[in-house]
């Protein structure tokens, strides 16, 4: 078995799943800065006929002509939800959702249709529903590489085209900019990202290959362009390993393992990229929770010496207690502020010391 | 006999009429604003101020009427047209830094594929200063308070360096502080000989801000210099008598108070 997939196959393997997701990372980011993630998903889904027409009308698996075949038909669905949207009063995520399955349906009837009259032997399509990595050979990767590079190198020279385009529009055609072009464009491009991963991934999970790796960018930083290569970075490293985990003999058809490794890098840059992850918000949160009791419990007691006008006047800890609610862990946070220098112990209770309050001082001018 | 033939007006704007599906939204609007003057346009919510603005951009289709910037149409003098959306109007979550915004003002004279420069860059950073925000330059946008995101929409106009600035409601949401800055720097254009038109909400500023006003509800009730337009009369027309308008004790005229 180990002979089958010689250095060569797994090669090309990561070769081509690392075109794929550097390609529809890089632009996915803008889909899903443009809050158009599902439409990745209309285009995937819609390219399927296509690839079934251009099969019946070369008669063969031409890497080129399927993809151009897919190309078209995704491009054709994409003008067509665009101009239904403009025109009448569907909404577009309808016209999405509609459009989705309707050509996914036209695709798995002609499917159908090529695997009776062909026989099983021609079978072969199916693999473009969930993504067959383990077939790929050099002219797939060249057929992958050529226009998917072609795509980030355009949108490079656009960049900044297309970064107003993502940001604001409106203004971009004041600027005598015009940006329906600049749209139909990156649409282009991203048409392109799409058919060159529909081999691998396959025309049902790829949408989750624009927008997971872009997401996953996203929360690491705040600034475009290193959001375009770390999104790229991530889709390319998805890509591997998926990849090769499903040509290595397990059998598991690639696109669903693809897309499982892309969930992975997601939930970890959810839960731990730094700022937006969810484990610093939850962190900073109770940080300022903290300081925030801390904050009260020196207040409380500059307020309580000042009923006697004397703010360095010590206090027993139930009568700061007794400023709070019983939950208010007084006794901790005093223990805290005393090894900050800023209250102290007195034979009759707690102290605020001249550091404690020069910081009361400070945080009322804050606090008002 | 000596005729003598004065200068077009800044924006010359005659029966404009928009229409969203059967419903107008503006109706057969006559509107000259004079060179040189800061108008506000005020009308109730739903008047169709912010159309009014964007159909003078050309960023919508209108059913009729003609509209000039110093005697041309819109295509023929864009470059001397910036325009500051309202602040809601993008996602202050992109992914972009405050100088980077403002120098999108410069993207139109740039010209294609060109990537902007230290020139771009140092009229941004020029600009910022002029609305007081030298100091975010390298912040990153969603960092911005409202008065701080309006400021940097102001500077991105700013550098399109035009004649005439259509703004949108450039005070909403902004502190006092700031609405006294922006305010200082509209009046600082004016100076230099700029026309402002701007979408304004608040009644009670119109007579200290503003030396010309537009009162819009779907039609145009009035405009003019704000001691003639800005009068109990038309505010009643425009607002439909629903609003109770207290003019201040040192404004111009008879104290009024309009009440249901």
């Amino acid at each position: 078995m180990e002979q089958l997939f010689s250095d060569y196959t797994l090669r090309m393997v990561a070769l081509g799943s690392a075109v794929l997701g550097i390609v529809s990372g890089g632009l996915g980011t803008y889909a899903v800065l443009r809050g158009q993630s599902l439409l990745g998903d209309a285009i995937s889904h819609a390219a399927l006929p296509g690839i079934a027409i251009a099969f019946l009308l070369t008669g063969g698996k031409t890497p080129l002509a399927l993809m151009i075949g897919a190309a078209l038909a995704g491009w054709l669905a994409t003008l067509w939800i665009m101009s239904v949207t403009g025109t009448t009063r569907i909404k577009y995520d309808s016209m999405l959702a509609l459009t989705l399955s309707v050509f996914f349906g036209i695709g798995l009837v002609l499917l159908t249709y090529i695997r009776q009259r062909a026989g099983a032997a021609q079978a072969g399509l199916d693999t473009f529903l969930f993504g067959q990595a383990s077939s790929l050979v050099r002219r797939d990767v060249v057929t992958m590489a050529v226009p998917g590079g072609a795509a980030l190198l355009l949108m490079a020279l656009f960049w900044k085209e297309l970064k107003l385009l993502a940001f604001d529009p409106e203004f971009g055609r004041t600027l005598g900019l015009p940006m329906r072009r600049v749209d139909l464009f990156l649409t282009a491009l991203l048409v392109v990202a799409i058919v060159i991963g529909l081999q691998t991934v396959g025309v049902v999970l790829m949408s989750a290959m624009i927008v997971a790796p872009a997401a996953a960018g996203r929360q690491w930083t705040d600034t475009l362009w290193k959001m375009v290569l770390l999104s790229a970075g991530f889709g390319a490293a998805a890509g591997v390993t998926g990849a090769v985990l499903s040509s290595t003999g397990t059998g598991l058809p690639t696109g669903p393992l693809i897309v499982l490794c892309m969930g992975v890098i997601m939930v970890l840059s959810l839960l731990f990229a730094p700022n937006r992850g969810l484990a610093a918000r939850h962190l900073r949160a109770r940080r300022s929770t903290g300081r925030f009791q801390l904050e009260t419990v020196l207040l409380d007691l500059y307020a309580l010496g000042m009923q006697h006008n004397d703010p360095l006047r010590p206090h027993p800890r139930g009568a700061v207690q007794a400023m709070r609610a019983k939950e208010v862990p007084v006794d901790r946070l005093l223990d805290r502020l005393e090894k900050d220098g800023l209250v102290r112990r007195a034979a009759s209770g707690w102290a605020l010391t001249d550091a404690g309050l020069r910081n009361v001082e400070t945080l009322k001018e804050e606090r008002t | 006999m000596n005729i003598r033939v004065s200068d077009p007006a800044a924006i010359e704007v005659r029966d404009l009429t928009v229409a969203y599906r059967d419903k107008p939204v503006l109706w057969d609007i006559d509107l000259t604003v004079p060179s040189g003057v800061l108008m506000a346009v005020v009308g109730p919510n739903g008047a169709g101020k912010t159309t009014f603005v964007k159909a003078l951009l050309d960023l919508l289709k209108i059913s009729a009427g003609r509209i000039r910037f110093f005697g041309s149409p819109y295509e023929a003098c864009r470059q001397d047209i910036a325009y500051v959306p309202q602040r809601g109007s993008v996602d202050w979550d992109f992914p972009t830094s405050v100088l980077d915004v403002v120098m999108m003002g410069r993207y139109g004279q740039l010209g294609w594929i060109r990537r902007p420069g230290r020139r771009e860059r140092e009229r941004a950073r020029e600009a910022l200063r002029r609305v007081g925000m030298e100091d975010f330059a390298h912040r990153q946008i969603r960092q911005l308070s409202g008065g701080q995101q309006q400021r940097v929409f102001l500077a991105r106009a700013l550098v399109q360096d035009a004649r005439i600035y259509l703004m949108d409601e450039p005070l909403q949401g902004v502190d006092a502080v700031t609405e006294r800055a922006i305010i200082d720097l509209l009046r600082e254009l004016r100076e230099r000989g700029r026309t402002l038109l701007v979408v304004h909400h608040d009644l009670q500023t119109v007579t200290e801000y503003f030396d010309h006003v537009m009162l819009l509800n779907v039609r145009r009730i009035a405009s003019g210099p704000v001691d003639e337009a800005f009068t109990p009369d038309n505010l009643r027309l425009a607002y439909g008598g629903r609003i109770a308008f207290l003019r201040s004790a040192d404004a111009a005229g008879p104290s009024d108070a309009i009440a249901p």
